[in-house]
């Protein structure tokens, strides 16, 4: 899962990219690996408590969102999501569901599924930037 | 001295007064747990409006149990953060406003460092310096404490912290939020020995911890046992709440034993919600008396967030001739061992 995690970080530049998934799938995992990949050497915490940790990286700046504690969908206009939303960064979205009508479209949709012990991962790219990180995707056994 | 603390920064409206000759005058809590327990977690910005709502009746109510009025008050302690950063507004903008009013010193309090000395309120408290334990929903961190103020990181938790993990444990087998004390309830009839948990980062060196995987793994165990049905027969969802537990203290236990050995301390103390669990206590002052250690903890009501220990804490503080400018501070992210230490500031961090 980090191992995807990093090719996915390597052909993520900016835009937006949904994980969703149940407790415990690995969508934290996943963003570890790709912060990773962007340069981060520290930990990864899990952003449940504060909704978003922020990473100011060389190759950009990366938000890691948890909406698993959001109430409700308008909760995101009090905690300022545009100013996220700059276009610039990386928005990472896990429960993007508790978020939906406040949040825009994602270009990637990443949805984790168990299978067993093991996960499948389906992976849709919603805009011609999704299209693009798609294409650039290298993933390797 | 005569402090009024004020505890907004997460789901809980504390407030207290600590007299620095006559000790807790008085404390009152609110707990916002029902507000929240539909959504299996705290959500904030709800979390903000009630702080408004319950903040000033509580303060009124507070000063009459502690039988003064704002007059009598010399000083007042706000938690500054970590925590929410609209639940911290608010008792950042009402602490901040009546100290200006009542021409008196604020301070913002840092959360953790109220959670560590919350057993100094005990009537036998440990003495300096000693390890310590911070668990709750939002942290889980081992501290060499020397001194107020003079606090060294030792590891902490590089993903989910512990109390988190109960939370989120607890919704997978469909328990209520908190669920701390639900797995607690349900493992006393929980058979220790049919599921074996991993105890995540013990098998190498190092005083990190990680809970993330102990969520999947019971993920997992909890899918292979339900068959077609939602969840597992009751028998295995109480079997499952014990493994997990005992995974969950068996790695607290040992990540502190490691702690004590490499700092060649002899006390411990533990606070944070997670130390109220009673088999972590258990466990611990078996453990620790083994090698000449002892555990310390403060009163249930103290070791989830509450006022008191922001009135002590800050009461150190402003006794010791620190206290903040006119700003309202909230500081959502603020890492412990950033603090000033008590006394002389020069004085060499150890």
């Amino acid at each position: 899962m980090v191992a995807l995690g990093e090719a996915l970080g390597t052909a993520l530049e900016s835009g937006v990219v949904f994980l969703q998934g149940t407790l415990g799938a690995g969508k934290t995992t996943l963003c570890r690996g790709i912060l990773r990949a962007k340069g981060h050497t520290g930990a990864v915490k899990s952003p449940t408590f504060t909704l978003v940790e922020p990473y100011q990286l060389a190759a950009g700046t990366v938000y890691h969102f948890d909406l698993y504690r959001l109430g409700s969908a308008d909760e995101l206009e009090y905690m300022g999501i545009r100013d996220y939303l700059d276009g610039r960064s990386l928005c990472l979205v896990e429960w993007p569901e508790r978020g939906r009508g406040f949040l825009p479209e994602p270009d990637l949709h990443v949805t984790i599924d168990i299978h067993r012990q093991g996960r499948i991962l389906q992976l849709a790219a919603l805009t011609a930037a999704g299209e693009h990180i798609l294409n650039r995707l290298d993933v390797k056994e | 001295m005569r402090v009024l603390g004020i505890e907004t920064s997460c789901d809980e409206t504390g407030v207290a007064v600590y007299d620095s000759q006559a000790g807790l005058l008085a404390h009152t809590l609110y707990s916002q747990v029902a507000v929240h327990a539909d959504y299996g977690g705290v959500v904030p910005e709800l979390a903000s409006r009630d702080h408004v709502r319950k903040l000033l009746p509580l303060i009124r109510q507070t000063l009459a149990d502690a039988n003064c009025t704002g007059e009598q008050i010399d000083g007042i302690a706000y938690t500054a953060g970590p925590g929410l950063v609209g639940a911290l507004m608010v008792g950042g903008a009402v602490g901040r406003s009546l100290a200006y009013a009542w021409n008196i010193p604020a301070i913002g309090v840092h959360h953790m460092e109220g959670h560590l000395l919350a057993p100094m309120l005990e009537t036998e408290p440990p003495d300096f310096p000693f390890v310590a334990l911070l668990v709750s929903g939002g942290h889980t961190q081992l501290v060499a404490v020397a001194g107020i103020g003079r606090y060294e990181i030792l590891g902490e938790s590089l993903d989910d912290a512990a109390g988190e993990a109960f939370d989120k444990a607890a919704k997978m087998l469909d328990l209520d939020y908190p669920g701390g004390p639900e797995i607690a309830r349900l493992a006393e009839r929980g058979d220790p020995d049919r599921f074996r948990f991993p105890r995540p980062m013990t098998d190498r060196p190092g005083l990190d911890f990680s809970f993330s995987g102990l969520k999947t793994f019971t993920l997992n165990t909890v899918a292979e046992h339900r068959g077609d049905a939602v969840l597992p027969d009751e028998q295995t969802v109480a079997d499952i709440a014990c493994a997990f537990q005992e995974a969950v203290v068996d790695t607290l236990v040992i990540k502190c034993r490691r702690a004590l050995d490499q700092t060649g301390m002899k006390t411990l103390v533990i606070a944070g919600g997670v130390s109220a669990n009673r088999r972590l206590r258990n466990k611990l002052e078996a453990a620790l008396a083994r090698q000449g250690a002892r555990v310390y903890y403060a009163r249930n009501e103290f070791c989830t967030d509450n006022g008191a220990m922001i009135a002590y804490a800050g009461c150190q503080r402003l006794l010791a001739g620190q206290h903040d400018d006119l700003a309202i501070r909230a500081i959502p992210r603020w890492p412990m061992d950033t603090l000033p230490p008590l006394g002389n500031p020069d004085a060499p961090k150890q």
